[in-house]
């Protein structure tokens, strides 16, 4: 890269450094405007749910590249959260006792939630490095991981990732609650080397007491850069080959497209979003329990990724926040029903009934989603294929 | 020395035996047509020559240098471009798009856009399209699309598979005038067609394929001339 640059001269450097550095600030002035703008405006219950719509926003924009972009159908996906999220708490819980001498919050303004109370503090904590760190450590647990997973699987037809990644997701759960007692005591955790503090993760009681660093700024900032890094992907010839493979792999291939590592690289940088994803998660409720990042999660993403269009970034990002709010909304409406109901007729949560009855229309109905390969703004512009 | 050799090339498809010792050569500069009966195994001379399909047998030299156990990306690298039967076009993509990713193997774009300008001078009608979802394309506007994808790479050796399949016989001629064009530019070409009496007029030296084995090579005009060609293949007595 640096060779190119220094070939095409003083402006191409500048205007570089901008197309790199744009986005970032971008995405920073994102944050910030959630966190001081949004935040405050909107009350905490609310923006509570905004934080889960920004997680969902990753986990489904994330999955896109593999499902969407490359025709790959992976049903793992809560599986990379989780390590991330235990991969990231590991780091900031007892990287916390090491530094600060207990598991308690250490950031700044940017890592408080309003709704705890007034903050006094600084800008920037030393806790917000080592947050950030966990969140990127647990994405890149998580992509490891990836890069084990696909590069056999991806190897193989199809529907040999689905099956291998249900498997994975199901082993994480499993390793992570056979995980030994998590330690809570200071001198313990300073006479502990860290290759044994990895394995103390709490078990089948879940990874607790992890300090609370998560906030709308970090989430958006988050989802900023993901959609970003997303929509360039598609548009830039690196992305081009990605959805080459996945509407005709033997063609892509022959025209000179390595498919293998490019449905590997598309699978590990899945891989790594949605570790972030669960490093986020983990701070957010300030504990992470595998248990509760099964298949069904799992499904939930890929409900996402098919009802947003397989491929197309705004439609997964668009199901990932109606669908994210269905439940809040189900919740209010079967509650103040079942307040007149008889407890023996009680509805049950109908989360899931309701998305696979949407999975079965949508297949019936329309089944490249809502939104195809498109995106949202370019809906007018293409004309569609003439069927074959 | 030729620029393609193949010798007793062996292919399975499981328990197939889809080619039973194939070989040939296409010398640099030429058209070298293969013909043969459907299932003859034509295509998949071609997709063992572009790594498509790994040969159980056989050696395959391209510039005097093995391809075997090239993975297909390294072959496109190394100058061998395979328009697929049926064309493989990606009807989500607009034609400038397809375009671009037949410059894909290649690293440098300002070479990349003077072929993509010369493929689209030899392809008016794609030019006028550029924008338009490939899948939207007629027939022959798809194949000539196949073909100019295939010259953004370019290749040395372009392999086509079937140009004329399903075209109306006054696009035929359009596309392997074109043929022509391309291969008088200097690029070699091995021309699979079921259209024999085309094809033999195109090409300089032909083979003829009999379910999986090799059944008459020699100058195309010569082929052409002989009793059992005409009769088997050119619906001639
Ligand atoms: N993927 C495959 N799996 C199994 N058998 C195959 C496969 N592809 C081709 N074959 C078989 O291999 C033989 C040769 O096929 P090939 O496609 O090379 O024929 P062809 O000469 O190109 O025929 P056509 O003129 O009809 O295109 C046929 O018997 C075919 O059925
Ligand atoms: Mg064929």
């Amino acid at each position: 890269m640096s060779a190119a640059a220094h070939r095409d001269g003083p402006p191409a450097v500048w205007a570089h450094a901008w197309r790199s550095g744009a986005p970032l600030l971008v995405a920073v002035g994102v944050g910030l405007l959630m966190h001081f703008a949004v935040q405050p405006a909107v009350g905490a219950f609310k923006a509570r749910v905004l934080v889960d719509i920004g997680i969902n926003v990753i986990l489904a924009v994330s999955l896109t590249l593999v499902n969407g972009f490359t025709g790959q159908f992976s049903i793992g996906h809560a599986g990379f959260m989780a390590l991330g999220g235990y991969a990231a708490g590991a780091l900031s819980y007892y990287g916390s006792y090491q530094l600060f001498g207990a598991a308690a919050f250490n950031g700044g303004v940017l890592s408080w939630t309003a709704s705890q109370g007034p903050f006094h503090g600084p800008w920037v904590g030393g806790g917000d490095l080592l947050f950030v760190a966990a969140c990127l450590v647990g994405g890149l647990v998580a992509a490891g991981a990836g890069y084990l997973v696909g590069l056999p699987s991806l190897r193989l037809r199809g529907d040999y990732l689905a099956i291998v990644t249900l498997g994975f997701g199901e082993i994480v759960r499993v390793v992570l609650q056979s995980t030994q007692t998590q330690l809570s005591q200071a001198a313990e955790v300073a006479a502990t080397p860290w290759p044994l503090l990895t394995l103390k993760l709490g078990g089948a009681l879940g990874f607790i007491g992890l300090p609370f660093y998560t906030t709308l700024f970090w989430v958006y900032l988050a989802v900023a850069l993901t959609l970003t890094v997303a929509i360039r992907l598609k548009r830039s010839s690196y992305g081009r080959a990605f959805l080459a493979i996945r509407e005709d792999e033997v063609a892509a291939e022959a025209l000179g497209v390595h498919t293998t590592r490019y449905k590997v690289r598309a699978f590990v940088l899945a891989a790594f979003l949605a570790g972030v994803a669960g490093a986020l998660y983990a701070h957010l409720v300030g504990s992470i329990n595998a248990g509760e990042l099964g298949f069904q999660k799992s499904f939930e993403v890929v409900i996402m990724v098919v009802l947003g269009g397989m491929g197309s970034v705004s439609g997964s990002t668009l199901a990932a926040i109606v669908l994210t709010l269905l439940p809040e909304l189900l919740r209010t409406v079967t509650g103040s029903v079942n307040t007149y109901l008889p407890p023996a007729y009680e509805l049950p949560d109908l989360r899931m009934i309701i998305y696979s009855l949407a999975l079965i229309l949508m297949m019936i109905l329309r089944p490249q989603g809502f939104f195809g390969l498109r995106e949202i703004w370019d809906w007018r512009v293409r004309r569609r294929p003439r069927p074959a | 020395m030729a620029l393609l050799e193949i010798r007793d090339l062996h292919v399975h498809y499981g328990a197939v035996h889809a080619l039973q010792g194939i070989s040939l050569e296409v010398a640099a500069g030429q058209i070298v047509t293969l013909i043969g009966a459907n299932g003859a195994g034509k295509s998949t001379t071609l997709r063992a020559i572009s790594g498509l399909v790994r040969p159980t047998r056989g050696t395959l030299v391209f510039d005097g240098r093995p391809l075997a156990g090239c993975p297909p990306h390294e072959i496109v690298r190394r100058g061998v471009a395979h328009a697929p039967e049926g064309r493989g076009i990606f009807a989500n993509f607009t034609v400038a798009e397809n375009l671009e990713i037949g410059a894909f193997a290649r690293a440098d774009r300002v070479g990349a856009a003077r072929d993509r300008e010369r493929a689209l001078e030899l392809f008016p009608r794609l030019r006028e399209r550029l924008r338009q979802n490939a899948g939207t394309l007629s027939g022959g506007e798809q194949q000539m699309l196949a073909i100019a994808r295939a010259l953004v790479a370019r290749p040395r050796l372009l392999l086509l598979d079937e140009p004329s399949l399903g075209l109306a016989p006054q696009v035929v001629q359009t596309i392997f005038g074109i043929i022509r064009d391309i291969n008088a530019a200097g690029t070699t070409i091995l021309l699979v067609e079921q259209n024999a009496h085309l094809a033999l007029q195109t090409a300089s030296y032909a083979y003829v394929l009999e379910v999986g084995r090799p059944a008459l090579h020699g100058p195309a005009a010569e082929l052409a001339a002989s009793p059992q060609v005409r009769q088997a293949y050119l619906g001639l007595a």
